[in-house]
């Protein structure tokens, strides 16, 4: 049975709050689900209103109050139901729970979630479509996952609310429908997690992460039709990031397209060029590497620039035969 | 809402607390317990001097974290501390070497930690402004101004899940009243009835400004009755009223009353970071800076014990050349100690292997 992404996500805040009783979640919206899509429908009547907290309108103060209480030995979910507003806890995610570890000389852990949603299109426009993550993967101390699959969805959840490190969890609300049967969860410590090649060929590196990393995945498909294989590297955790997959794939295929749905300045994207450049030897390189980004602009409102605004699996095939010289199909 | 029978009922203006030339008598000390007054008098001398050798060593470039000292302040950590019991839980902000030591810190590990030294409190990786200190109740200080506050609301909704009767204190300065945090987390403390004890300092400066340059009104205590939140307000230079009211407010809150506010009316006898007294800044702080001094709350209490209780000036001097040779000792030590590793740097960014992990911790 196929269990879609969203569906998953639920799956996950239920085995971490039916097991442990150090786990709570907090944040706008928990007692009316539908701020978060399907992701935590009823969880409250499940397990009471003190484990699935709603608040006031004070993202900064609600990101803070986890902070403390992880500090205090539980491990709590702060939830924000789009990315843009947490971007008034900017402060106790970066500059406090990010820093606390090393600043107190190890002697302290915050083993704090944070979850963000990602929520684009539906013509939203420039305050209710942002996908910042590569600012909080600069940040040292902060671990920042984007599951690009409903099985990560649900397993990175819960790696990352049982580590002892405060985690950025950053969920896609273009991935709720997607949908595939689910392993049996098993726990395991994020840390250890590491990339992963959702599909194998020898022509061309896609690397992306969350709906990017989807992207690359139909993209490859298609792309397997017109007999192009491409290796595709979904990141999964983009902070700290572990480029050794990125690097033997770029080694065996000499080209290299990095997509992102962030901006390309000093953006995850760069952070994947930069990283294959520095450690693929120049004669290795069949092309100069490439990427598929948001243009530098704010998100529009009307659908009609949306389209042209997001990269598309299209773009990203289109980008590829670029990139190795292919001309377009006819 | 109730000011708990203090005689200043209203919450925007301080009204006496505020002419410097008031509140300059003795401490009254009669019918108190004479061992817990001394003792009083012994943590608020070891915070001064404690202050006065990193003031001067930073004046002789010893010390080269910027360090904001609360001479003159030392009876509001001190008194709070008195009302607190094992288990609470407290933060600070950048002035935080009185909470330290008020706390039960250790004097050698506060002058490792201001000289960047391994055995320093937070291993040499925080200076002044990073203080932690778990055992005795010191979750953390930083100088980012107001982040602790939600910080403490945190700590306190951990109180209420675990039903262990903790309490939370929040230590911030006027200052942090102008930040959005403090009313967010006001808010969130009252909507969530958390157990937190906010104390304002209110030392009539945020670093260069007079509060009445910032503030339509000086009393912080407003903001609280605004939320509906139990407050006090009581001369921050008194270590016994300090004691009573903070006493009052926590047994509030261990009660389940949800979170309650002191503001501490004080002042700071040296510049907002370094050595010096900066009476070149701010409002009338030349003219007024030796009366301040007159609300010593060291020197209203050592006067206040020699004329409520039985002791002679010998037995506080007794105290005072005990104190003043245990920082003595306590400054030498630390010096000789050693730098943290290179590797450092990097061991500690994520969760160590060693921290000591929470009871709750799944």
């Amino acid at each position: 049975m196929n269990t879609d992404y969203g569906s998953a996500i639920r799956l996950g805040f239920q085995h971490l709050l039916r097991t442990r009783p150090a786990v709570f979640c907090i944040g706008q919206g928990l007692w009316s689900p539908w701020y978060v899509g399907n992701t935590m429908t009823d969880l409250e009547k499940e397990f009471g209103l003190q484990r699935v907290i709603d608040t006031p309108v004070s993202e900064l103060a609600t990101t803070g109050a986890a902070l403390g209480a992880a500090l205090a030995g539980y491990r709590p979910v702060v939830v924000h139901p789009r990315l843009d507003f947490m971007l008034l806890a900017t402060d106790q995610i970066v500059t406090q729970a990010a820093n606390w570890s090393s600043m107190f000389g190890g002697q302290v852990a915050v083993p704090l979630t944070v979850r963000a949603i990602v929520n684009r299109g539906g013509e939203q426009g420039a305050q209710h479509s942002q996908a910042l993550h590569a600012w909080f993967a600069h940040v040292p101390g902060l671990r920042v996952v984007m599951p690009a699959t409903p099985a990560d969805a649900r397993d990175l959840l819960v790696s990352s609310v049982l580590c002892d490190d405060p985690v950025l969890y950053l969920d896609d609300r273009w991935l709720y429908d997607s949908a595939e049967e689910l392993p049996d969860l098993i726990e395991r410590p994020l840390r250890d997690e590491r990339p992963i090649l959702r599909h194998k060929g020898n022509d061309v590196t896609l690397v992306g992460a969350g709906y990017s990393a989807a992207l690359c995945m139909k993209a490859a498909a298609r792309l397997q039709e017109v007999g192009v294989m491409a290796d595709v590297i979904d990141l999964r955790i983009i902070n700290p990031l572990d480029d050794e997959l990125i690097i033997r794939s770029v080694e065996k295929t000499g080209r290299l397209l990095a997509v992102d749905g962030g901006f390309a300045s000093c953006g995850l994207s760069a952070e994947v060029i930069a990283r294959a450049a520095c450690q693929v030897a120049p004669t290795r390189w069949r092309a100069a590497p490439q990427r598929v980004t948001l243009p530098p602009a704010p998100a529009p409102t009307s659908s009609k620039l949306e389209l042209t605004y997001y990269p598309s699996a299209e773009a990203v095939v289109e980008a590829t035969r670029r990139l190795i010289g292919i001309q377009e199909e006819k | 809402m109730n000011a708990l029978g203090d005689h200043h009922t209203d919450p925007s203006t301080l009204g006496d607390l505020l002419n410097p030339s008031a509140y300059h008598g003795d401490i009254d000390t009669r019918g108190r317990d004479l061992a817990a007054l001394l003792d009083s008098f012994e943590k608020m001398l070891l915070i001064r001097r404690v202050e006065e050798v990193i003031a001067d060593n930073v004046r002789d470039g010893i010390i080269r974290c910027p360090c904001h000292l609360a001479i003159g302040q030392e009876a509001c950590a001190v008194g709070v501390s008195l009302a607190l019991r094992r288990g609470d839980r407290s933060f600070g902000a950048h002035r935080s070497h009185g909470h330290f030591l008020a706390l039960g810190g250790s004097p050698r590990a506060l002058f490792a930690e201001v000289l960047g030294r391994d055995t320093g409190v937070s291993r040499g990786m925080g200076g002044s402004m990073h203080l932690v200190d778990r055992d005795h109740g010191l979750y953390g200080t930083v100088p980012i101004v107001g982040a602790t506050i939600p910080i403490a609301v945190g700590a306190a909704l951990a109180s209420t899940l675990a039903g262990d009767e903790s309490v939370a204190v929040s230590f911030f300065g006027d200052g942090a009243t102008e930040e959005g945090a403090f009313h967010e987390s006001l808010n969130l403390a009252a909507n969530l009835t958390a157990p937190v004890l906010f104390v304002c300092e209110n030392n009539l400066f945020s670093s260069h400004l007079h509060i009445d340059l910032r503030q339509p009104r000086s009393s912080t205590s407003r903001f609280a009755d605004a939320q509906g939140i139990a407050w006090r307000r009581v001369d921050g230079n008194d270590v016994l009223a300090v004691m009573d009211a903070a006493a009052s407010l926590v047994e509030l809150a261990r009660d389940g009353s949800g979170p309650v506010f002191l503001e501490l009316l004080t002042y700071r006898w040296r510049g907002h970071v370094g050595w010096r007294d900066d009476d070149d800044v701010g409002v009338a702080r030349k003219s007024d800076l030796p009366e301040w001094r007159l609300r010593d709350p060291i020197g209203r209490l050592k006067s206040g014990l020699l004329s409520g209780q039985s002791v002679v000036a010998a037995d506080l001097e007794a105290i005072e050349s005990r104190v003043r040779a245990n920082v003595t000792s306590a400054w030498g030590e630390a010096l000789l100690d050693p730098f943290p590793a290179a590797k450092s740097l990097l061991d500690r960014v994520f969760a160590t292997d060693t921290w000591r992990r929470p009871e709750l911790s799944a």
